[in-house]
C-alpha cells in the first residue's frame, strides 16, 4: 500500500515570496502607519501627534471630491471595459492566422507604457495636430479637453477604455478557448441561440476570468495616476484630479508626509474593503449556483 | 530600524497585530475551523471573521476621528467587544 509522505518543506519554498513581500509591501506599510501619527520635519526632529492627521484628512473636502471623481472614475471604465471586453473577445477569430494576428494587435495597447499613453492621448486629441481632436472640430463639435471638464473626462475614459480593453478581451478570449468543445455540441443539438450560448455556456465559464479582470481594473484604475497626470495635469481645475494625484501633490508637492501617510492608510483600506466586497460578492455567486 | 521612524503606540499596535496572527495559526493547528454560517450574511471561516473584524474596526476608528470628539481609546473599545461578537456569532 502507498502511503502519502507529508512535510513542510513547501513552506521553505515559498519563503523567498514573503521576504520580498515584506520588504516590498509590509515594511513600507508600517513606515506609513508609523509617518500617520506623527509630525515629521526631518528624521531627527518629529513629533507624536496621534490621530490629528487622520481627522484632517477625513475633513478635507478635497479629498472628498478626488474620492467622489475616483469612484465614478472606476466605475465608469468598468462599465465600459468589461462588456466591450467580452465582445472583442467573441470576435476576435480563433483559428488560423487571423487568430495570431488578432491576438497581436489587441495585445499592442498593452504593451505601451502609461505616460506614453498620456503622451499619444495629449497629442491625439489636440484639434490643431492631433487625429480625434480634428476630426471633433471638423464635425462641429466644440472639443477641448485642456478647458473643458467634461471633454477631459471624455479624453481620460476613452484613454483607459483604449488602454486597458485588451486586458479583459485577452482573458475572455482565454477563458472561452478553455470551454469544451462537447458544451457546444450539446448547445447545437438542443438548436440553442447564439444568445442562449452566451448566457448559459460561455457567460458561466467566463466567471473566474472576470473576477481577476474586475478586481484588476478595479484595483489598477482606483490607483490611477500616470496617464492622467500627462494628459491633464488633474485639470482643468481640479475636475481629473484623481485621489493618487491628491495624494502625490500632499506627499511630494506640499511634502506633508503626516497628512499624506493618513491619507494613504485611508485610501488603502478603502481598496481593501472594495475589493473584499467584489471578491466575496463573486465567489458567493458562485457558490448558490 | 530609525528610518522607520517607530512610535510606542504604533509599535504596540503592530506587536498585537502579530500576537493576534500567531495565536489564530496555533488555534487553526489544534483544532481546524470549518466554514459556518453565523448573523453575517455569508458562510465564513475563523479567519474570514478576523479580517471582518479588523477591517471593520478600521473603519469605526475612523468614524470616530472623523465624526466625534470623544477619545479613540472608546472606538477601541467598542471594536473589542464587537471583534468578540464577531468572533463568536458571525
Amino acid at each position: 500500500m502507498q502511503t502519502k509522505v507529508e512535510n513542510n518543506k513547501a513552506w521553505f519554498l515559498v519563503l523567498p515570496v514573503f521576504l520580498i513581500v515584506a520588504f516590498s509591501a509590509i515594511i513600507p506599510l508600517m513606515t506609513v502607519v508609523n509617518y500617520s501619527v506623527q509630525d515629521i520635519f526631518d528624521p531627527s526632529t518629529r513629533y507624536f501627534v496621534g490621530t490629528e492627521w487622520f481627522q484632517q484628512v477625513m475633513l478635507d473636502s478635497r479629498l472628498h471630491d478626488a474620492l467622489l471623481r475616483q469612484f465614478i472614475y472606476s466605475f465608469t471604465v468598468l462599465a465600459i471595459e468589461i462588456p466591450l471586453g467580452i465582445c472583442v473577445a467573441l470576435m476576435m477569430p480563433t483559428k488560423g492566422k487571423g487568430a495570431s494576428l488578432a491576438l497581436i494587435l489587441v495585445a499592442i495597447p498593452l504593451l505601451i507604457p502609461w505616460n506614453v499613453v498620456g503622451t499619444i492621448w495629449q497629442i491625439f486629441g489636440r484639434a490643431d495636430i492631433g487625429l480625434f481632436g480634428a476630426f471633433m472640430s471638423y464635425i462641429g463639435v466644440d472639443y477641448n479637453y485642456a478647458s473643458n471638464p467634461t471633454d477631459a473626462w471624455l479624453t481620460v475614459v476613452l484613454m483607459d477604455v483604449w488602454h486597458w480593453t485588451p486586458l479583459v478581451a485577452l482573458l475572455c478570449y482565454s477563458g472561452l478557448r478553455a470551454i469544451p468543445e462537447v458544451y457546444y455540441q450539446a448547445a447545437r443539438i438542443d438548436r440553442a441561440s447564439r444568445w442562449a450560448v452566451f448566457r448559459y455556456i460561455q457567460l458561466p465559464k467566463l466567471t473566474n476570468v472576470l473576477i481577476i479582470g474586475v478586481l484588476l481594473r478595479f484595483m489598477d484604475s482606483f490607483m490611477i495616476y500616470t496617464e492622467p497626470f500627462v494628459l491633464t495635469g488633474g485639470g482643468p481645475g481640479s475636475s481629473t484630479t484623481f485621489l493618487s494625484q491628491a495624494l502625490v501633490q500632499q506627499a511630494i508637492g506640499q511634502f506633508d508626509l503626516g497628512p499624506a501617510a493618513a491619507f494613504s492608510l485611508v485610501y488603502f483600506l478603502i481598496i481593501l474593503l472594495v475589493c473584499w466586497v467584489f471578491y466575496t460578492t463573486i465567489m458567493n455567486m458562485q457558490k448558490d449556483k | 530600524m530609525a528610518w522607520m521612524s517607530w512610535t510606542l503606540p504604533t509599535a504596540l499596535f503592530f506587536i498585537g497585530i502579530a500576537a493576534i496572527l500567531v495565536s489564530m495559526t496555533v488555534w487553526q493547528i489544534l483544532s481546524p475551523c470549518v466554514e459556518r454560517r453565523g448573523f453575517l450574511p455569508l458562510a465564513t471561516t475563523r479567519g474570514d471573521r478576523l479580517f471582518i473584524g479588523l477591517l471593520s474596526s478600521a473603519f469605526i476608528h475612523l468614524a470616530f476621528v472623523a465624526l466625534t470628539n470623544v477619545s479613540i481609546a472608546i472606538a477601541t473599545v467598542l471594536c473589542a467587544v464587537w471583534m468578540i461578537i464577531l468572533m463568536r456569532w458571525g
